[in-house]
């Protein structure tokens, strides 16, 4: 891996207002050099707009950005030294794909002579060695999108930033392309920032994920701990699927926490972040750690509860158990018993215990 | 794919296909048979025709009137007057035009309505009618020479002229340039400009390596729609040019009606070199500003 303490990119308080709209709201972040860095978040969250800070197409109301340690807060982009890869790929219409991938290094007054020789390594190293002649309408949507890449990455930039480049893709390519763009930024070892409101594709790629909702910034941290000890219920439940119960804290302890739901169930957990007694908290558990057995185990805190869905999808079932009247957890058991055991599988209206790590409940005060 | 019905050969259904596609095509055909082929042929006709004493035609055939023609510097100015305001209109209609379809483009969409509705309220009174309003404008006691005044600057002679004639036709064929620069630009993908931006383009390198080549389909557009009704006109020059501007069309038309006595032939063969030459330079300027392979 390339990623160094240096900072490729650094944001301080950086505002954008439209009108009366605040698009991104007092946004801190540090981009380590040779990072593989996601931005995540519903549509509206401010990361495109974060970006195109970034990139130089919005100047910020307010805040500085550097980049490579220089302030470029107010650097129109063609003076920035960061490419894009646009969502639309945007290549240009009426000139062939190796015209397209030329043009960066013409508009910085490369030597013609030194021009093709990286023309042809740029498009050899997206595999489109032998499509320099043809027009960007001849190509797939992947093949544009291999060039968008290489247009970018030709110009040695600093800092590659992608827009969604993959949402135009069919799932099949988008897996592909996935896995190749992380080869490419492994290989060229170039700063990635990529913008997407795909959990699953920020996870797979990401060296780190920032997750924005409404124009803030909820978390900074490796996929691991995004998925593992998200912050806010909102991170919890917009990166996979996560339970939630309501309560109050009712004895704050090392290390865990316990927590009184609506119906009088007493519950463990991690406390993230600080509280105290008598203050308002939602538990988060991701219901692949939930464990429901046919009879309680010992020497832990169990809880009653009746099956009341029961949805195989081949390597998992997942179940939906009631805890109480108002309380529902959903259940994903990995399908690892024999096939031939009959009573394996759980059956709608069957009572059993449901038990988790307290490790793994996460008790959240926003 | 072409689905083939069991009972029809291939060929059978081509037949039938063609058969359909002339009928689509007789209205407009048969309209352009009497209105434009057979005039044209009637033109070409009286071109080679004798003029006679009291400006009717004599049936003898020759080339006198071509001969006349070539002979004459007073046809050779008429021509290349008329080309040379025509190409001073067309430039100054595409610099002016080319700004502002660019702003309507990148207005809200409220106000590109607006804007285009305004572009077109000309259209609502008659060409004549504006032309007068010029004259009026412009003259001696106009509102131009009066803020001239009011300003403390001696009045000018504004009209008839040249240049009002030229500001009467720019006024007339603006709308015509800037309709299609805008429906060229309104299909323009803007982000092409970010991403030029961002290979490190400025805004002026931008411009004619991206903006510029992708709206020429536009700019030939509207240039040819300018170009050519501005040559024949002989109205503006007439009324802004106090007669004293001869465009060709002023020319054809005392040929045909005024001069004494008319010369049809000559007003024929006039008209017919004017247009040969004016298909020469359309179709040598779609050569040039469209690319082989669109």
């Amino acid at each position: 891996m390339h990623v160094t303490n240096t900072s490729a990119v650094v944001l301080q308080q950086v505002t954008k207002r439209f009108q009366n709209v605040t698009a991104v709201d007092a946004i801190d972040l540090d981009i380590r050099d040779g990072e593989f860095f996601s931005m995540l978040g519903p549509s509206g969250c401010g990361k495109t707009t974060t970006l195109r800070m970034i990139a130089g197409f919005e100047f910020p109301s307010s805040g500085v950005i550097s980049l490579g340690g220089a302030h470029v807060e107010k650097v129109p982009a063609h003076l920035r030294n960061v490419n894009t890869v646009f969502q639309s790929y945007a290549l240009f219409p009426h000139m062939t794909v190796a015209e397209n991938i030329a043009f960066g290094l013409e508009m910085k007054n490369v030597p013609r002579a030194d021009i093709k020789p990286r023309v042809d390594a740029a498009l050899a190293m997206v595999q489109l060695g032998n499509y320099g002649a043809r027009r960007p309408k001849q190509l797939s949507g992947g093949q544009q999108q291999r060039v968008a890449l290489a247009r970018a990455l030709v110009n040695r930039p600093k800092v590659l930033l992608l827009d969604e480049p993959l949402g135009a893709l069919d799932l099949k390519l988008r897996k592909e392309m996935q896995i190749e763009l992380k080869r490419l930024q492994q290989e060229v070892g170039i700063t990635f920032i990529y913008v997407t409101h795909d959990q699953e594709e920020a996870l797979t790629m990401s060296d780190r994920i920032a997750v924005m909702n409404q124009g803030k910034l909820l978390q900074v941290g490796s996929p691991t701990e995004i998925y593992e000890r998200p912050s806010s219920r909102f991170v919890a439940d917009f990166i996979g699927e996560a339970n939630f119960i309501d309560g109050v804290v009712t004895d704050i302890g090392t290390p865990y926490c316990t927590v009184r739901a609506s119906n009088g169930l007493e519950l463990k957990g991690m406390l993230q972040g600080t509280s105290s007694v008598g203050a308002a908290v939602t538990i988060a558990i991701r219901p692949e750690k939930l464990r429901l057995t046919v009879q309680a185990p010992e020497n832990v805190s169990t809880l009653a509860a009746k099956v009341e869905q029961v949805v195989y999808i081949g390597s998992d079932t997942r179940l939906t158990v009631r805890l109480s009247d108002t309380i529902t957890l959903d259940v994903w058991e990995q399908n690892i018993r024999s096939t031939l055991d009959r009573d394996a599988y759980w059956q709608r209206g069957e009572q059993g215990f449901v038990t988790w790590n307290p490790d793994n409940a996460l008790i959240l005060t926003a | 794919m072409t689905v083939v019905a069991p009972d029809e050969t291939p060929l059978a259904h081509q037949r039938q296909q063609r058969r359909r596609l002339w009928l689509l095509l007789a209205p407009g055909g048969l309209w352009l048979l009497f209105f434009f082929v057979l005039p044209l042929l009637i033109v070409m006709l009286y071109s080679f025709a004798t003029p006679g004493p009291t400006g009717d035609v004599i049936w003898q055939f020759n080339f006198d009137s071509y001969i006349t023609l070539m002979g004459k510097d007073l046809y050779f100015n008429a021509y290349y007057r008329s080309l040379w305001v025509g190409l001073q209109t067309t430039v100054i209609c595409l610099l002016v035009g080319y700004p502002l379809a660019l702003y309507m483009t990148l207005a809200a969409p409220k106000q590109r309505n607006l804007l285009l509705f305004l572009v077109l309220i000309p259209f609502w009174t008659n060409f004549l009618v504006r032309t007068y309003a010029w004259m009026i404008i412009l003259s001696n006691n106009g509102l131009i020479n009066e803020l001239l005044q009011m300003l403390g600057f001696a009045k000018q002679l504004l009209y008839p002229s040249t240049g009002a004639v030229l500001v009467g036709l720019i006024y007339g064929s603006l709308p015509f340039m800037v309709l299609p620069l805008y429906a060229s630009l309104a299909r323009f993908d803007f982000t092409l400009m970010e991403a030029s931006a961002d290979l490190g383009a400025g805004r002026w390198r931008s411009f004619w390596r991206i903006m510029f080549p992708l709206t020429v389909p536009g700019v030939v557009a509207g240039s040819v729609l300018v170009f050519i009704p501005t040559v024949g006109q002989f109205v503006v020059s007439d009324l802004l040019g106090g007669s004293k501007v001869d465009l060709l069309g002023n020319l054809l038309q005392r040929l045909f009606t005024r001069s004494n006595p008319p010369n049809w032939p000559l007003g024929s063969a006039l008209a017919l070199v004017f247009m040969f030459v004016l298909t020469l330079i359309v179709i040598i300027y779609f050569r040039t500003t469209t690319e082989e392979d669109r």
